[in-house]
């Protein structure tokens, strides 16, 4: 009889989780039962930067029928401790605001309702009176001295700053034939699961346990983060993982406040409480990669050998640090010197807070913003040097005798074979005909350029890594940290089924397709006969605070793990079978279900017969082994040590390569770049799966171009969230999506038996910088910022606009105002600060202009949907308002506040609207002249528009404040007796001033 | 991300729904394809206290001819005027713009009528009906009226349609002998709103064309078919004349450019079309 040894790793199976996701039986947070008296929660947020919180009065809200209760940063400072941070530094954060709000979205307070309709309705009437602050939006004036700031106890918007040198950098720079130097800003981005966060929280008031399932994806370093803030031990709060969570990259970290804020919720409320984030929540406020600014420098000898790096990194964190973060920036701190050997590395790193959504992990994790200086940085050195960029790169290479290879800043790269890599990759990829594609295009005059990237990707963290944040002294003092424990458990059953499961949280991976695949491998099954349950349960699965999905941990990590489990119940089942196959155990087989004598297959016992002796008769068990066929597997490799004294620091435990290069052509007319061929290459070690790991490939790939191309979260000078809904962030559809070449090569690791690397992030970090590489080639430019818009790309081809017709030029000045800041370049963001000067007409005396500006009533009947403007003071004013344009409407309360009044000439106007649909505030001065037809009236103003209103209709507020503009304009004429003048019309700009702060309504 | 609430009433005679309109008065919103309108609920940026659903009124879904115009009611969707067998022969600028509305999914649902009735500045369907000069069907309990393209969409999101009116149908006029059409659009990506839009018709004697995206409406201007510096000399006129914004995704500098050369690239493509 022949016992087939098939062995399955490594091959391209499809996945077991496919089927049920593809028919729709997947199991998602939202999908699970309920307790019957389950309540909903809607979060009230803020739609201002920075304000300080006055009062919050929940009256209404409570009064509303079905409404349980509503919770306030008040309750929260009373019932819980703020979250633990990474460094000693005076930044409490909690799970609603407390005092103060740092972010547009940043929650207020939580209603919970019976049902979500009314939690929403509930969470329209909690009135909020804030007075806002000056908010430290871009990082560079954050992280200055006169900023405003976020923690005024810190004295700072800097966090940490930390300076480390490796080799000797400033002799390397002195004696440098050249120094290169660039500064690079990588975006605010993100990544976005199809789902989004979901909490049910319940407290079980016996056992005094929260128990909580979630879509949380780990690390579950968090979890005593999440126990701390609730008062609890660790065993206090038992987290749980639904069967399918969609999607996360990283994102499903930043759930953990919220997981907080719905179990104090279900222990004030005695409900359970279920909250489901929605697309407008999770944009403005679920997570974001750090943005980062880095100036970068490079001492290069003539041939183009780099022999130094100076890397200046100001990273942006948002408003709070939450752990773990600053990760981003340590965890390819160790490997800043990316594929190539430099030995003298100098890096400055400022951790800076600004008034914007805090940042979390995002797939590729400090990797995009490092390879976007340093790819960006080589590119350039080829340009200045006149050499060809490929052969920079590969003057630079780590040559493949010298790994395993320790980098400057302490990076322990595993395997490699760099060169051969890329030799591969421009043979098998066609980098010869991409340059001559080029030649032909650039003879007919078109646009097209090549990109390359080269880098190595981190997988699996050193747990350790983040304490090089610190000092080798506080390191000292605070003990050691290090390494990461991987765990899986193989359970046989009484009839010989097999199940796993593991310290893991897929977010549709493919991991209960690989552990099925080394299971069956080591225990000489089919997959299909090993099950997993991977919705992990921290009360009854294993783990370690390593755990979760995240870093690329699964393949260096927890399927070593599971291998280990299995092959301990294989010696075990080797040792029960030899006796009864009369061969000693290390003549033991397992194949085709079967366990056989090595040289006689004939000799051969079920599997499943051989398991069940440990549950029908233990008694039989060898001597000396242990009982039950349930063994757990634990993985800690050695060379993630923690960071030395030195400052070096080895972040990772696999390191794969990743070559890239791409052809790009940008139309002329529309800046729009299209890319025409894609390559890249991966050497991950061994694949476990190869159909896996280029399902993984390509979708790192179409977010890196997302990343490159379209997805950006835009904020304005004051702080304003301008891309909350899925038209203004954009991400690539598979219209966008290009089909890459993926080419492999595999080096194994030594440091994992399985030889396997983590591969998920790689192009998340070259693609960016790859395609901006190419479109620098092809538009011979020396930089550009992401994302590449078609119109900041335009900006830089098109060249001197030419002028307006000579009739046109006329009403220019009085055309531009409103946004003549906005997108005055290519790389300044458009936002919602409108602001401008002018002037109009009013066929009336200034007399009669003055008596309508400062009469309350004639005020009331002016402002549209004001009915009635109620004294607050002298010359201030608040009302009710209903503003709207076409089919939009929505309630604001309005202040208007006259000063500096000089009857009956001059007056400033300032107010603010606030209201469900958003908030404005704006001020302006207004001076009245007489004319022969009535009274010129000129004006300068400046508004921002904040909110639910700024996120979702930026498109349309400027339009929309013309509209209310036109109402006001044609009330006020009105009321004065006359009628609006022809001439006048185009220039109602002080009037649109007053009604673009009204105009929150678009 | 939850509406407020809201009484829903599912037509099925116009005079039903027209009825139910006069009596809602401001607070009801007419609901088709829903595709604009729900998003705008479920934001609650639209708040209305009724809802009037007329795409099962089975005398409002149809296409047809009449008076060299192209007749669409309220019920038809926009997938349904696509997949029109004589679209591109009698309308053929229709069949060239059509395609760029949202998405497959999205032109199953929505309906022609309701692209015209919201009004956005970037869509298609205005900018379309504007260019071919078509007209809107408007019926009340008092009863019916039409109203040019051009008097009908009066700016963002904003139309002559009166609260207690329903837009029946849209009439875009037949194609002639010897026009040329063209159509293309500046999105972001595939099925996103036009940053800038342009429609050409082009006959013997002139070039009309048609710019969505920019201005708070369609506009539409006819130029004589002339030597190429005119059209360059006419499309920098026009395209200062709209009186651009910035947004996020643009600048008012990258829309003018764009007018200018797209707009130069869909005259010549109409012109070559011409027959």
């Amino acid at each position: 009889m022949q016992q087939e040894k098939t062995k399955f790793v490594g091959q391209p199976l499809e996945r077991v989780e496919d089927a049920a996701l593809l028919s729709g039986h997947g199991r998602f947070v939202d999908d699970l039962a309920v307790r019957a008296d389950t309540l909903a929660a809607a979060i009230v947020r803020s739609p201002h930067a920075h304000a300080e919180i006055r009062g919050i009065d929940v009256a209404a809200a409570l009064a509303l029928p079905g409404v349980a209760a509503v919770l306030t940063g008040e309750d929260i400072r009373k019932l819980s401790d703020p979250f633990l941070v990474v460094i000693k530094q005076p930044m409490e954060q909690w799970s609603l605001a407390v005092d103060r709000v740092r972010y547009v979205g940043e929650p207020v307070a939580l209603v919970l309702a019976a049902d979500r309709y009314r939690a929403e309705d509930a969470a329209d009437l909690v009135e909020v009176s804030y007075q806002p602050l000056p908010p430290a939006v871009d990082p560079k004036l954050a992280a200055r001295d006169d900023a405003p700031l976020l923690f005024e106890q810190m004295g700072t918007n800097v966090a940490s700053a930390r300076k480390f040198s490796y080799g000797d950098p400033d002799k390397a720079f002195a004696e440098a034939d050249k120094v290169l130097t660039l500064e690079v800003e990588y975006p605010r981005n993100s990544l976005t699961p199809i789902e989004c966060f979901a909490v049910v929280a319940e407290y079980h008031p016996g056992e005094g346990v929260f128990d909580v399932m979630s879509n949380f994806q780990g690390p579950f370093t968090t979890q005593p983060v999440m126990a701390r803030a609730l008062r609890v031990a660790g065993t206090g709060l038992r987290l749980r993982a639904p069967p399918n969570s969609g999607g996360s990259f990283g994102v499903k970290q930043s759930v953990f406040p919220y997981i907080v804020l719905m179990a104090i919720a279900a222990r004030q409320t005695g409900r359970p409480v279920k909250w489901i984030e929605d697309r407008l929540e999770h944009l403005t406020a679920g997570n974001s990669a750090p943005n980062r600014v880095t100036t970068i420098s490079a001492a290069v000898k003539a041939d183009g050998k780099v022999t130094a790096l100076r890397l200046d990194h100001l990273d942006d964190y948002g408003a709070f640090l939450r752990s773990p973060m600053p990760g981003p920036i340590y965890r390819m701190h160790g490997a800043s010197t990316g594929a190539y050997d430099i030995r003298h590395l100098a890096i400055d790193v400022r951790v800076v807070m600004t008034n914007k959504m805090p940042a979390g992990l995002v797939r590729g994790f400090g990797g995009p913003q490092l390879y976007y200086a340093l790819e960006r940085l080589m590119h350039r050195i080829a340009v200045e040097l006149q050499l060809d960029p490929l052969a920079v790169i590969r003057r630079n290479l780590i040559a493949a005798e010298s790994f395993p290879y320790r980098a400057a800043a302490g990076a322990l790269l595993d395997s490699g074979d760099y060169a051969t890599a890329i030799a591969t990759a421009v043979e098998s990829g066609g980098l010869a005909e991409l340059k001559r594609r080029r030649e032909r295009a650039r003879a007919e005059g078109r646009l097209y350029g090549i990109g390359h990237a080269a880098i190595v990707e981190p997988g699996m963290s050193n747990l350790g890594y983040l304490s090089t944040i610190l000092t080798a002294e506080e390191r000292d003092k605070a003990g050691p940290k290090n390494g990461a424990v991987s765990m899986a458990t193989v359970n046989v059953d009484p009839l010989g089924a097999v199940s796993v499961n593991a310290d893991t949280v897929p977010q549709g991976q493919g991991h209960a397709t690989v552990l099925s695949q080394i299971v069956a491998d080591e225990l000489g099954l089919r997959p299909s006969d090993i099950t997993t349950a991977l919705d992990l349960d921290t009360h009854k699965d294993p783990w370690s605070i390593a755990a979760g999905s995240y870093s690329c941990r699964f393949t260096p990590g927890t399927a070593v793990a599971a291998k280990i489990a299995a092959g301990k119940i294989r010696d075990k089942l080797a040792r029960i079978a030899a006796p009864m196959l009369n061969v000693p155990a290390g003549a033991v087989e397992f194949g085709g279900g079967k366990i056989f004598a090595a040289d006689n297959p004939d000799n051969a016992l079920k599997f499943s017969r051989v398991a069940g002796v440990t549950h029908w008769a233990p008694a039989t068990m060898p001597d000396g082994m242990e009982q039950g066929m349930r063994e757990t597997g634990v993985w800690s490799p050695p060379q993630i040590d923690a960071t030395n004294a030195q400052d070096q620091t080895n972040s990772s435990l696999t390191y794969g390569f990743v070559f890239d290069f791409c052809g790009v052509e940008i139309d002329p007319d529309t800046g729009q770049t299209r890319i025409d061929r894609y390559v890249t290459m991966h050497d991950s070690g061994k694949l476990l799966n190869p159909l896996i790991a280029d399902g993984q490939i390509l979708g790192a790939f179409v977010q890196g171009l997302g990343a490159a191309l379209y997805e950006e979260f835009i904020y304005d000078e004051d702080g304003n969230f301008l891309s909350g809904t899925f038209s203004d962030y954009l991400v690539p559809s598979a219209c966008e999506a290009v089909e890459p070449l993926i080419l492999h090569m595999e080096t194994p690791s030594p440091f994992t038996p399985l030889g396997a690397k983590g591969l998920a992030e790689g192009n998340c970090m070259s693609t960016p910088v790859c395609v901006a590489n190419a479109v620098c080639d092809a538009l011979a430019i020396e930089h550009i910022t992401l994302p590449l818009s078609p119109a900041k790309v335009a900006a830089l081809i098109h060249g001197e606009e030419p002028p307006p017709p000579a009739a046109a030029a006329i009403d220019e000045a009085a055309r531009s105002p409103v946004g003549a800041k906005l997108g005055s370049g290519p790389g300044s963001g458009p936002g919602t600060g409108l602001s401008g000067t002018g002037e109009t007409l009013i066929p009336a005396p200034p007399e009669t202009v003055w008596r309508t500006l400062l009469d309350p009533d004639a005020l009331a009947a002016v402002i549209p949907g004001c009915d009635r403007l109620e004294l607050t003071g002298e010359n201030e004013y608040r009302a009710t308002v209903s503003l709207g344009v076409g089919p939009v409407r929505g309630r604001f309360v309005a202040t208007v506040k006259l000063s500096e009044l000089e009857p009956p000439r001059a007056a400033t106007l300032s107010g603010g609207l606030d209201g469900p649909l958003g908030s404005a505030v704006g001020s302006g001065r207004v001076h009245l002249e007489p004319a022969p037809e009535g009274t010129k009236v000129g004006y300068t103003y400046e508004v921002a528009i904040g909110g639910k209103v700024a996120a979702v209709g930026g498109r349309m507020l400027e339009g929309a404040a013309r509209i209310l503009v036109k109402q006001f304009f044609e009330r006020l004429a009105a009321q004065i007796g006359g009628a609006p003048t022809a001439a006048a019309a185009p220039r109602w700009q002080w009037w649109r001033r007053l009604l673009a702060w009204l105009g929150g309504a678009s | 991300m939850k509406p407020m609430a809201f009484d829903y009433l599912r037509a099925e005679t116009l005079e039903a729904a027209l009825e139910a309109l006069r009596q809602g008065g401001e607070d009801a919103r007419l609901l088709a394809g829903g595709q604009s309108l729900i998003a705008m609920l479920n934001l609650r940026l639209a708040r209305p206290a009724i809802l009037i659903d007329i795409s099962r009124i089975k005398t409002l879904a149809y296409i047809r001819e009449a008076g060299g115009m192209i007749e669409v009611g309220a019920a038809t969707t926009q997938a349904e005027l696509l997949r029109w067998p004589g679209l591109s022969e009698k309308v053929p600028l229709l069949a060239l713009a059509l395609p760029h509305v949202g998405h497959y999914q999205t032109r199953n649902k929505g309906t022609v009528c309701g692209s015209i009735a919201h009004a956005d500045p970037s869509s298609e369907l205005p900018l379309s009906l504007a260019l071919l000069r078509g007209e809107v069907v408007l019926r009340s309990t008092g009863g019916q009226r039409i109203v040019s393209a051009e008097d009908f969409q009066t700016g963002l999101l904003s139309t002559a349609r009166r609260a207690d009116e329903i837009i029946t149908a849209v009439r875009f006029p037949c194609g002639q002998p010897g026009e040329g059409h063209a159509f293309c659009e500046m999105a972001r990506r595939h099925g996103d709103l036009a940053i800038v839009a342009v429609a050409v018709k082009a006959t013997r004697e002139s070039v009309v064309i048609g710019i969505g995206g920019v201005a708070d409406r369609p506009r539409v201007r006819e130029l004589p078919v002339q030597a190429d510096s005119g059209f360059d000399d006419a499309l920098n006129a026009l395209a200062w004349d709209l009186d651009a914004m910035d947004d996020i995704h643009a600048t008012a500098r990258y829309r003018r450019q764009l007018v200018r050369r797209l707009g130069r690239r869909m005259i010549e493509e109409a012109l070559s079309w011409r027959n």
